[in-house]
């Protein structure tokens, strides 16, 4: 029988405040255990929750910036579970009107083809501390500084038909996220994180089969590679006869499988109540609008505007907004260098080579916007052949000095002075009795040839166009 | 002196008659000599609260006229004092000493007043008896075979004996009304959002404020004066301009009108008490009230609603009493779920655990729809049943209590125990403020009158209800059995 | 409506209360009593009627992104049962 795949993801986003959902704790990644956990957050008795404009603000930004629905009167719900890393025993969230309501993402998939993946909403809820199980025989520590972080939980509709769509998804959201600068979304570090429901079915057939959910994946390769072990699973149960359980599970990356999380407890019941000690969220038009005014380019409109003002293509835009820092880091190169196109190339080719071999993000370049933008003026200006300005470009990467300090310390610098290049020519002339003959007699191509002795010649620094137009002139 | 009102001992502190360190001492005399028997205090504060009389005695000497300034008073221990024992009647805090003062508790600061100790309370506010609390029964004043009724029990007590001078309280369904009631003192419930709850421990988040138990209606505008306001902490707490609640008190009442819900005099009530608020009303009458039966429809669903609401709120506020980071934990857990286990059923009273599981209950899956929705319902009927009667009256007077306070120990099934806040509860659930003030005494036990205001509208209550103390004095009455055993004025 | 005593071993359980085996019985009764009082709401239809979670139609204040907690640890871990190294301690989390 042939299935189908059936995948909806449930993103958790660590919004970027100063201060916590309901606290005026710090976020600070990488505290000393407990230091960010004030009265509010440790659950002392009496204690009150007052919630973070900007942690809306944030919300409403993600909203409006994929077109969603936005709650005007959204509700803050109690969910109620024991666990020591929930200091209070619920956790604060949005179960009946979120925040975020009904909005699609677009993405790019492998063939360039785009599909529209909708998001059935976004809700903002409270983090959880953590639990340490190492090093205290027998018992765990909790550590409550992550308790009262702002999550904005993204849910996609179960319209994702393959592990490569799920991780486009994932991708075109993160994308965003960093665009509206309202998350790090770094998945290592736990700032965003994804569950992933997937559920198989004939082919044809519309009806939902049993999902499992996979929790807490935390790479993109991942995402991709636990969906693919558990369709392989769940077919090979539902061939055998057998049937489906809905249960949480876990991918194991060492093994490529995932594994049931099941434990003795009996099914959760959440036992979700509006949250008394919080008001209904009310948000107008006018403050709607405000958040839409302040919104930065997003991806497609930038990708738009770069083939417009850069006449770049299609693919060289799409590979350069795939990130807001590598589009900013491409229109300071474009401008300061006065040529786009090189730009695109040099970024789109040689920084992102060089980044990726060495695994840093493109705001840990050795090689900052304006220096290569001063290479790539140089290549224009014709103090050095575009040849000779790669291996500057790998000088560059470790040492810091400036550009033209670099080309000068070399002795990289083209040869342009007319009196050096008529005597590069001259010997070549000498040298290549038959390729000159060959030329007089018409054969136009042998040129190319004589130019690229030149250059040897020269090793590289020669202005080749100068060499061109002095060797068709000597042999006439 | 230590049977005056505030108003009396803030003039004879300014007058310098007496100072805050004398009158404190006479209060913690007193506490000494009557705690034993009435255990209305779980902790006093002797040592500090002389050095807050020094200091208030201190700062008048440099000119600080501030009306409360060195007053003596008493807190509800379910609220958190800095540095000081907070229990909120349980087991499961019987050993938190709180980081942090309620607002409250800091307003009270600010003021001036002379902070004398933790009164007792049903756990968690839960009871109407003080009968709950994990340390032991408080004892009425009246008559110390009777309940001194809950849960503000500890506070109307120990205002009604003379072992302070007022006292905070909470009310989530009547817990400083029926109090006051049984014990002959003055308590107002306000406009839900009027005081901050925050540092209040939290039993029903939507229906839980704070109030004052007083020995009279200018006492409790006094009070109110310094509770009341805007606090940013607490999410809803309401931003109204401040407001005097002395300044209206003497307003004639000539043209008030008055509503009398018939469901408030209606099967149930005893006849002393009927008769002691129809009295009452016949004194608002001449002096020139008017008198007008209003229909509270559905108040007969009150209790029925509350015990929804309340205990379903109460069982998430309650969850974070686990023994991980304050209070109780049970002794050698051998796993998580035994600690969990463990710690709350031996930290919580049999009462606490009964509502947490109805609460549980109530919004368990499947279940949610059926009651706790249906209940916010039933509240939205009962709050529209006092808008309507809004438009006809300017207050609504009835019983505060069926009857007196009966004996402790009587009433052991819990739904007999409900059913005593069922004139009370109505008013938490539409958010109204609401005092009780004494209104008579039957077989030598006080009988109180509750009077209902319009939201916000505290100040016409207490104006209505320091007319009737100013043509009557019942609220002037001293409790009997105390003063005998006393042996003191 | 009535309980069953499984019913109430659930509710238990969900509330992480332990009910001993005597207890049961009581607890079951009770509680069963207090929801036929609870049930005399039912009684009234209220399909029309919008449900009120406050008391005032008020709306959230909200609160500016700053930082206004300073560390406070120590003080608050002296309130704990069971600490070490900063860290709360529990028996084992299993996951």
């Amino acid at each position: 029988m042939e299935w189908e795949t059936v995948i909806g993801l449930e993103v958790h986003v660590s919004l970027s405040t100063k201060s916590k959902l309901f606290s005026g704790s710090s976020t600070k990644f990488g505290a000393q255990p407990n230091t960010q956990a004030s009265i509010f957050d440790c659950a002392l008795p009496g204690t009150l929750p007052v919630l973070n404009e900007e942690a809306l603000r944030m919300a409403v930004r993600f909203g409006v910036a994929i077109g969603a629905e936005i709650g005007k009167r959204s509700v803050f719900d109690r969910k109620n579970y024991f666990y020591p890393d929930l200091p209070k025993g619920y956790q604060v969230t949005q179960l009946d009107f979120p925040t975020v309501g009904k909005g699609s993402l677009t993405v790019t998939l492998a063939d360039g083809s785009e599909k529209v993946i909708g998001v059935t909403r976004a809700h903002i809820e409270e983090n959880a501390g953590k639990s340490l199980h190492e090093e205290f025989s027998g018992m765990s520590g909790i550590d409550l500084n992550r308790a009262g972080e702002p999550l904005l939980e993204i849910v996609s509709e179960p319209e994702i038909t393959c592990a490569e769509e799920a991780v486009a998804y994932l991708k075109k959201l993160h994308t965003i996220i960093r665009y509206l600068d309202i998350s790090d979304a770094i998945m290592a570090q736990g700032s965003m994180r994804c569950d992933v429901n997937v559920s198989i079915r004939p082919k044809g057939t519309t009806e939902l089969g049993t999902r499992a959910e996979i929790k807490n994946i935390n790479s993109f390769r991942f995402v991709e590679k636990a969906i693919h072990s558990e369709v392989a699973r769940q077919q090979e149960i539902l061939e055998d006869g057998g049937r489906i359980i809905q249960e949480t599970r876990r991918y194991n990356a060492d093994k490529d499988v995932t594994t049931s999380m099941r434990s003795k407890e009996v099914a959760n019941d959440y036992r979700y109540f509006p949250e008394p000690d919080l008001l209904p969220v009310v948000i107008d038009d006018e403050y709607i609008a405000a958040v839409r005014a302040q919104l930065p380019e997003l991806p497609n409109a930038r990708k738009a505007r770069f083939i417009e003002e850069y006449s770049l293509s299609n693919y060289d835009a799409g590979v350069l907004v795939s990130s807001r820092e590598m589009a900013e880091y491409f229109e300071i190169v474009a401008r300061s260098s006065g040529d786009s196109k090189l730009a695109a190339n040099w970024v789109s080719q040689d920084l992102l080579g060089m980044l990726n071999k060495n695994n840093w993000d493109i705001t840990e370049s050795p090689i900052q916007a304006e220096r290569l933008a001063t290479l790539i003026a140089r290549i224009k200006d014709n103090t050095i052949s575009g040849k000779i300005a790669k291996t500057v470009f790998e000088t560059m990467i470790s040492d810091k000095s400036a550009v033209d300090a670099i080309i000068e310390a070399k002795g990289l610098k083209q040869v342009t002075d007319s009196g050096e290049i008529e005597k590069l020519v001259l010997e070549v002339i000498e040298n290549n009795p038959i390729q000159v003959q060959q030329y007089k007699d018409g054969k136009e191509q042998v040129i190319g040839f004589l130019v690229g002795q030149c250059m040897q010649l020269s090793k590289g620094k020669a202005n080749p166009a100068q060499v061109n137009e002095l060797l068709r002139e000597k042999m006439q | 002196m230590i049977n005056s009102t505030v108003a009396e001992i803030s003039a004879a502190l300014a007058a310098g008659d007496i100072s805050s360190v004398e009158i404190t001492q006479a209060y913690l005399d007193r506490i000494a000599t009557l705690n034993g028997e009435l255990n209305a205090f779980i902790t006093v504060c002797e040592d500090s609260a002389l050095l807050q009389a020094k200091a208030a005695d201190d700062a008048r000497a440099n000119g600080n006229d501030s009306p409360l300034l060195g007053i003596p008073l008493a807190h509800k221990d379910i609220f958190c004092t800095k540095d000081i024992l907070t229990t909120c009647g349980s087991r499961m805090l019987h050993n938190f000493v709180s980081p942090y003062n309620a607002t409250v508790v800091e307003r009270f600061i600010d003021a001036g007043t002379v902070l004398l100790g933790k009164t007792n309370m049903d756990e968690f506010a839960m009871g109407s008896s003080n009968e709950t609390s994990f340390f032991g029964d408080v004892k009425n004043p009246w008559n110390t075979e009777c309940v001194p009724g809950g849960s503000s029990g500890g506070s109307a007590a120990a205002v009604a004996a003379d072992l302070c001078a007022m006292a905070t309280g909470t009310d989530t369904g009547g817990s400083i009304r029926q109090p006051a009631a049984f014990c002959g003192v003055t308590g107002i419930k306000p406009s839900y959002g009027r005081v901050s709850r925050w540092g209040m421990i939290a039993f029903a988040s939507s229906l839980d404020q704070a109030g004052p138990i007083t020995k009279s209606a200018e006492d409790a505008a006094l009070m109110l004066n310094v509770m009341s306001g805007l606090d940013k902490k607490d999410s809803t707490s309401i931003d109204r301009p401040a407001e005097d609640f002395t300044a209206s008190l003497n307003q004639p009442l000539k043209g008030l009108r008055i509503g009398v819900p018939k469901q408030h005099f209606a099967e149930g009530l005893s006849m002393e008490v009927e008769q002691a608020v129809r009295d009452a009303l016949a004194e608002y009458e001449k002096l020139g009230a008017v008198i007008k039966e209003v229909d509270l429809t559905n108040s007969h669903l009150s209790v029925s609603a509350y015990y929804v609401i309340a205990p379903a709120e109460a069982s998430a506020n309650l969850s974070r009493f686990d023994g991980v980071r304050y209070g109780y934990r049970c002794e050698d857990p051998v796993d998580l779920e035994d600690m969990y286990k463990r710690t709350r059923s031996e930290g919580f009273g049999e009462e606490v655990k009964r509502r947490i599981m109805v609460g549980t209950y109530a919004l368990s899956a499947g279940f949610y729809d059926a009651y706790y929705r249906k209940a916010q319902k039933i509240r939205r009927l009962i709050a529209d049943d006092f808008d309507r009667a809004f438009e006809e009256v300017d207050v609504i007077i009835g019983p505060t209590s069926p009857h007196t306070a009966f004996k402790l120990g009587s009433k052991s099934d819990p739904v007999s125990m409900y059913l005593e806040d069922i004139y009370t509860i109505a008013v938490n659930l539409a958010g109204l403020p609401a005092a009780s003030i004494p209104v008579g005494i039957a077989n030598g036990l006080p009988m109180g009158m509750q009077i209902i205001g319009k939201y916000f509208d505290e100040a016409k209550i207490l104006n209505v209800a320091h007319q009737f103390q100013q043509h009557t004095d019942w609220h002037k009455q001293k409790a009997t059995a105390i003063t005998a055993a006393s042996g003191e004025s | 409506m009535a309980l069953d005593k499984t019913e109430v071993e659930k509710i238990a359980h969900l509330a992480r209360l332990h009910i001993s085996e005597s207890e049961t019985e009581e607890v079951t009764t009770r509680i069963t009593d207090i929801l036929t009082l609870i049930d005399q709401m039912q009684s009234v239809d209220t399909e029309a009627v919008e449900p009120l979670a406050h008391p005032l139609d008020l709306v959230q204040r909200l609160r500016a992104d700053e930082i206004t907690e300073e560390n406070q640890r120590d003080r608050l871990q002296q309130l704990a049962p069971a600490s070490e190294d900063g860290l709360y301690l529990v028996p084992k989390v299993l996951e």
